[in-house]
């Protein structure tokens, strides 16, 4: 089992999903959260005084999958999230150790 | 007897009484006096709905200072505006009503109807209606310096700000420039002195009350960088803001044309006065921060509708609608320049109440002089500016005393730790959005 966890622009979650949801993922949890990369934050200007913001807000999606379905589910997200102006956002891929659903206490991939 | 005959006698007799009381045939003089009686009923009726909606920029002062704050400073804000009015309230009933209004044999200050003396039920009520007009106006001034002391204040400390302004400050002003209006006379009126509704009495006296508020207090931690540049610290809510300003904008039209505390003709020059001034000062205010900042800014754009507004507040009776676009105009460039001004010198004023209220204060009665209707006076503008630094002397003066006396015993400013921490919490165990993840905008 692998966790995909992707920081994408806000208004690209739906597209990110509903391409997901064609993929039949089977879970998704999703944060707003901010950040920045190389892109570096905005000036902005109030009652005269200007000031930097460097924060930007984002949207972190994670999900956890099966191993064989990781190359398939980065290239849908890369796909769906991607505007091609800086400011698109990561995926990382870290191994998972661990799954349990709480309610039927089902462990490992059946737990997905 | 059979009921046949009791039941119509009966019926013949209450006819008969029914027709004995009817009034007799009018005379010109009952006539004279119904007709008084309706006018005076409309002048109740005035007098009381603009009342009520001069409350309601309570709401409003309470809405424009949440938006240009901070969040974790919320509920103090919201607690201060609540004080103001309801300390306010109370304080204007037990002395402040007098010492405005009561008879004076000096000119400075009023000796009667504390307590609401001057009422005895089922006497003459127009002293409620009056008292309940001014108390509003009193708790406008009151919660003015509010906003320029936002965010810092010692919440106890702003009480007893609350009880000393509505008690004895605001009334005594008042009663130099208003007194007559009731049983008082001030030597300031009796020189002349034009503020219809209180560009000075209300507006000046508040704001220059919160400048010394302001300069005591010093400014926000962050707000000024070790080199002396300001920084922005954004307020939290521009649409709230925008609402308080709106509400403010409708609460005038009660605070100016009531001020007519009569139901005439007259009311509709004050109300179109007090609209064009408000809208060009909203329009002047954002050319100039475009022109300025290089984007039409929200916050200055709303700062300079209020600005038109208090602006327009002293000249409103005795000016044309042609010039109370320009009295507009003038407060709507004033105040972003204002803005800047007191900014550059170190005066932390949150949310513009020195600019709006106090600069453009005193523009609007200097404006009183020199738009009036009834022809430009040397004299007539000099007991516009004789009044305008009497207020400046007086509010900010004995503001400045009162605020380092209650900083020197009780202490006037929270801890370092209090003010990060946000006031809400500190101050008042709580949070304004127990339900959402609060974070400041945090800067270098």
């Amino acid at each position: 089992m692998k966790k995909i966890e992707a920081i994408v622009k806000p208004f690209r979650l739906e597209d990110v999903k509903d391409a997901l949801a064609r993929l039949s993922i089977t879970g998704l949890t999703v944060t707003e959260v901010k950040g920045f990369g190389r892109q570096k934050g905005h000036k902005e200007i109030y009652r005269g005084a200007e000031y930097v913001v460097d924060f930007l807000p984002k949207v972190k999606l994670e999900l956890v999958v099966d191993d064989e379905k990781v190359g398939q589910v980065v290239s849908t997200i890369g796909q769906a999230a991607k505007t091609g102006k800086i400011g698109d956002g990561k995926i990382f891929v870290l191994p998972v150790e661990e799954a349990v659903r709480i309610r039927t206490g089902e462990r490992g991939p059946e737990a997905l | 007897m059979s009921k046949k005959i009791v039941l119509p006698l009966i019926l013949i007799a209450l006819t008969v009484t029914a027709a004995g009381a009817e009034t007799e045939a009018p005379t010109t003089a009952s006539n004279l006096a119904a007709i008084e009686l309706v006018q005076s009923h409309a002048d109740y009726v005035w007098t009381l709905v603009a009342a009520a909606l001069v409350f309601f920029m309570q709401a409003g002062f309470a809405m424009v200072e949440t938006g240009f704050t901070r969040a974790k400073n919320a509920i103090n804000i919201l607690m201060k505006n609540l004080m103001d009015f309801s300390v306010g309230s109370l304080g204007f009933w037990a002395v402040g009503f007098g010492l405005m209004f009561g008879a004076t044999s000096t000119g400075w200050f009023g000796t009667s109807g504390f307590f609401l003396s001057d009422y005895v039920p089922g006497g003459d009520p127009w002293v409620l209606a009056f008292w309940m007009f001014q108390v509003v106006f009193c708790a406008t001034a009151a919660t003015i310096v509010s906003g320029a002391m936002a965010e810092r204040t010692k919440f106890s400390s702003y009480l007893l700000y609350s009880l000393i302004v509505s008690t004895v400050i605001y009334p005594i002003f008042g009663s130099w420039a208003w007194g007559g209006l009731y049983n008082g006379g001030g030597w300031l009126e009796g020189l002349g002195f034009i503020d219809f509704a209180g560009s000075t009495v209300v507006h000046s006296v508040g704001g220059w009350i919160g400048l010394a508020g302001a300069v005591v207090l010093g400014p926000r931690l962050g707000k000024y960088s070790a080199d002396g540049q300001a920084r922005a610290i954004p307020g939290h809510n521009p649409p709230l803001a925008a609402l308080g300003v709106f509400i403010l904008w409708l609460g005038w039209f009660g605070f100016n044309p009531g001020s007519t505390t009569a139901a005439n003709k007259e009311i509709s020059w004050i109300f179109v006065n007090t609209n064009l001034a408000a809208a060009t000062g909203s329009v002047l205010a954002m050319i100039v921060s475009w022109l300025k900042f290089g984007k039409p800014e929200i916050s200055m754009s709303l700062n300079g509708a209020l600005a038109g507004l208090v602006a327009i507040t002293a000249p409103c009776y005795n000016v044309t609608p042609a010039s109370a676009v320009i009295i507009g105009a003038v407060a709507g460039v004033l105040v972003v320049l204002s803005v800047l001004f007191f900014e550059r010198l170190r005066i932390d004023d949150p949310v513009g109440a020195v600019s709006v209220h106090g600069v453009c204060g005193a523009w609007g009665t200097l404006a009183a002089g020199l738009f009036n209707v009834e022809g430009f006076s040397l004299s007539v503008v000099g007991v516009q500016i004789l009044g305008i630094v009497t207020c400046f002397i007086w509010a900010f003066g004995l503001g400045f005393i009162m605020f380092k006396i209650i900083d020197k015993t009780v202490g006037l400013r929270v801890s370092p730790e209090e003010e990060s921490d946000g006031l809400d919490f500190s101050e008042h165990g709580g949070s304004a959005y127990p339900d959402f993840q609060v974070s400041a905008y945090a800067q270098k």
